[in-house]
């Protein structure tokens, strides 16, 4: 019984509710008529889709500057790079690669500046994170409806100009990654081999990333930034890299999500799209000042298998569409979680 | 040496009040754009000022205490709203409804404002992401209440709020029994333009009852522990208890503003009103020229005054400039997030740069 207790010690009581919870949905699904194959599989897409959003939160966490609530900023670098790479009528992987290329330059710009804002505002980075992710979007708005952009599949007919809110991309490079090396076991179970293959890659470049001199440098700066301006690294320096990491990482993250979803959401589609992420990785075990790779795959699987689980069995067993309540419930639970807890205070 | 101090007072007043000054200027240069007369506008001012100031009001208590902009006074606004469905339901109409609604509200929103202000004292420093994040959470509870438990546990009678399938609330809520039965209880009407007296009287009363607040012991206890926690607790003040205070009276007060705010409006959106009710009220609050650390009640009346002119006039001088409305509508949307972007970044730069100071001070380099 102590050795449960300890257990349940060390994992966190919401994360272990959490847990027993989807396991207990996987459970219950055969008995609802829930195909269990398809569950997996569409838990499995969705952890590739979602995965590499939520790696964005690691290398801010890690440097100390908080859960990257202005993830928004980096996903808007994204939109560009898609939107962009449409407009040359880019296609397959070329097109996906196009996407990336031109996101990259403006999630680093993006990721200079806001890293150069959160510097300055120290201790006091997550609320003005929020606010940075819901102004840029807010600002993007304005630039969609104005930026001159001429395909006709993205633009409103009738106008000639401003794009639309939704645009498919089914038809340049949607689902490239999710086919690619898929695997199809009978009529429902699919693995989007391609996506996840791509995730790894992101999640290996980063755990190198993370075992050279720059990389432990930016996780010193986390864990004991005295210690850090001691040892003669440069903090302020540290924090701008790791910022443009997330950002840039949103940034291909966005793109992979799209390719997998097969639209672009202009936009207000971006405004929320940070909390699921943050919910995510803190379901994983992370707290707001030390986060892992385990942490990321850990809490992703958990988070999508809930989203995927809930609709399905729950609705089938109470005949109501409960999913968007327990989603909101569960994922903020978590990050209020996070929050009150880990109160070491960080030095200033 | 005079007068480089002068200029400096000069540079000192407008960083101070940078953005209340930008919003003026984006005013004066909106207004006549936009084509609205005269009196619409200033009809239409006076009746956002008697809709929006209690909200604005309730977040000044919050910030004499220290604990910034209460982000979770949409806690209280679903309090107010879950009181104001009942009464609907229950058919009272008018003054005693509305009162009957507050008197429904008030528990709940006790009971709220001190799981809130219970959990601000454990996330010391991080009040504001903690109510931001909290507010999210409660309205899943609020939902979840409302949309499942609304007419299966709590009868509900009347059919026309109910969802077809038998229970839950629809998605708005008529609340024409109690609509503007404050705001024109006391006829005034000056040059055509009505004036929404009885509630400009109840918004005079409770900025009174702020400003004599202030002066009580328990208003002092607050501002020496918004000061300095260690201090205020070494004096013997009891610090946990006077956050929870603080946060416990704002919720309250939201709860009331809420049903002030829509008994003006007249229909309740059951699942979205709470939410912009604090988004906008401290957007207008930091318009106002509030900063997370001080606020007056001048800044909460400049500040709604300004930020609903913007409000009105800019989806029209969009409209007028560039030819789409939309874009305007979206111009105000950046607006209410960016002040409190600026505002905020202005205020934690200012903290670091006195952090840095008193280092300086400390090793006698100053």
């Amino acid at each position: 019984m102590d050795r449960i207790k300890k257990f349940i010690a060390d994992i966190g009581w919401p994360r272990a509710i959490i847990a027993l919870f989807l396991l207990s949905l996987f459970v219950l699904a055969p008995f609802v008529n829930v195909r269990i194959d398809s569950s997996i599989s569409d838990t499995l897409v969705r952890f590739g889709m979602n995965g590499i959003l939520v790696l964005a939160m690691v290398p801010m966490v890690q440097s100390g500057c908080g859960l990257n609530f202005g993830l928004p900023l980096g996903i808007i670098a994204g939109l560009l790079g898609a939107t962009i790479s449409l407009e040359l009528n880019a296609l397959g992987f070329l097109g996906f690669f196009t996407a990336i290329a031109i996101s990259i330059p403006f999630a680093v710009v993006f990721g200079f500046g806001y890293g150069q804002l959160l510097n300055r505002v120290k201790g006091g980075e997550m609320m003005i994170a929020t606010y940075v992710g819901f102004s840029s979007v807010a600002f993007m708005c304005i630039m969609w409806l104005l930026l001159p952009f001429r395909n006709p599949t993205m633009v409103w007919g009738y106008a000639g100009k401003g794009l639309r809110t939704t645009i498919s991309v089914q038809e340049y490079w949607g689902g490239v990654l999710n086919n690619f090396l898929s695997l199809r076991v009978g009529e429902f179970f699919f693995v989007p081999t391609g996506t996840i293959l791509f995730f790894a890659l992101m999640c290996l470049l980063l755990w190198m990333f993370f075992h050279t001199k720059t990389g432990s440098a930016m996780s010193a700066v986390g864990a004991n930034p005295e210690f850090a301006r001691a040892a003669g690294i440069h903090i302020d320096k540290m924090r701008t890299l790791s910022v443009i990491l997330s950002t840039l990482l949103g940034a291909i993250g966005i793109i992979v999500y799209e390719q997998s979803f097969g639209f672009i959401q202009l936009y207000m589609g971006p405004f929320y799209m940070a909390f699921p992420s943050v919910a995510a990785i803190l379901l994983g075990g992370a707290s707001i000042n030390r986060a892992s790779l385990t942490h990321v795959i850990i809490g992703t699987f958990l988070f999508q298998g809930i989203l995927t689980m809930t609709p399905s069995v729950i609705n089938s067993m109470l005949q109501t569409d409960m999913s968007e309540v327990i989603r909101i419930i569960v994922s903020n639970g978590m990050i209020l979680y996070a929050l009150t807890r880990g109160v070491r205070v960080k030095s200033r | 040496m005079k007068k480089r101090e002068a200029a400096f007072n000069l540079k000192r007043f407008l960083m101070a009040n940078i953005v209340p000054i930008i919003f003026i200027l984006l005013s004066i240069f909106a207004i006549p754009i936009s084509q609205f007369s005269a009196s619409y506008l200033i009809q239409e001012m006076l009746i956002r000022l008697a809709r929006n100031s209690f909200l604005v009001l309730s977040l000044l208590i919050p910030i004499i205490a220290g604990m910034g902009l209460n982000f979770g006074m949409v806690l209280g606004a679903m309090a107010g709203q879950i009181g104001l469905i009942l009464v609907s339901d229950w058919k009272v109409i008018g003054l005693p409804g509305m009162a009957l609604a507050a008197i429904i509200s008030t528990p709940l929103a006790i009971a709220l404002g001190w799981m809130c202000g219970a959990i601000l004292n454990k996330a010391k420093g991080r009040e504001m992401v903690t109510s931001y994040i909290l507010g999210f959470f409660v309205n899943g509870l609020y939902q979840l209440v409302v949309l499942y438990l609304f007419g299966y546990l709590v009868p509900i009678r009347s059919p026309e709020l109910v969802l077809s399938r038998g229970y839950g609330i629809r998605n708005a809520v008529n609340l024409l029994g109690i609509r503007n039965c404050l705001d024109y209880c006391i006829p005034l009407t000056i040059h055509g333009i009505k004036i929404p007296l009885g509630t400009f009287i109840v918004i005079a009363v409770f900025s009174f009852f702020i400003i004599w607040f202030r002066r009580t012991k328990l208003g002092q206890d607050m501002r020496a522990v918004g000061q300095d926690m260690e201090v205020a607790r070494s004096a013997g003040i009891p610090v946990e208890r006077t956050r929870l205070i603080s946060i416990l009276i704002s919720t309250v007060l939201a709860a009331y503003g809420q049903i002030i705010f829509l008994q003006n409006i007249g229909t309740l959106n059951t699942y979205n009103s709470h939410e912009q009710a604090g988004m906008f009220a401290i957007a207008a609050l930091l318009v106002g020229g509030a900063s997370v650390a001080k606020a007056t009640l001048p800044n909460v009346f400049v500040g709604v005054i300004l930020f609903h002119l913007m409000f009105v006039v800019s989806p029209m001088a969009g409209k007028y400039l560039i030819g789409q409305a939309q874009l305007g509508e979206y111009f105000r949307v950046f607006v209410s997030y960016g002040v409190v972007a600026v505002a905020l970044v202005i205020y934690e730069w200012r903290r670091a740069r006195e952090r840095a100071y008193a280092r300086r001070m400390f090793r006698g380099e100053a």
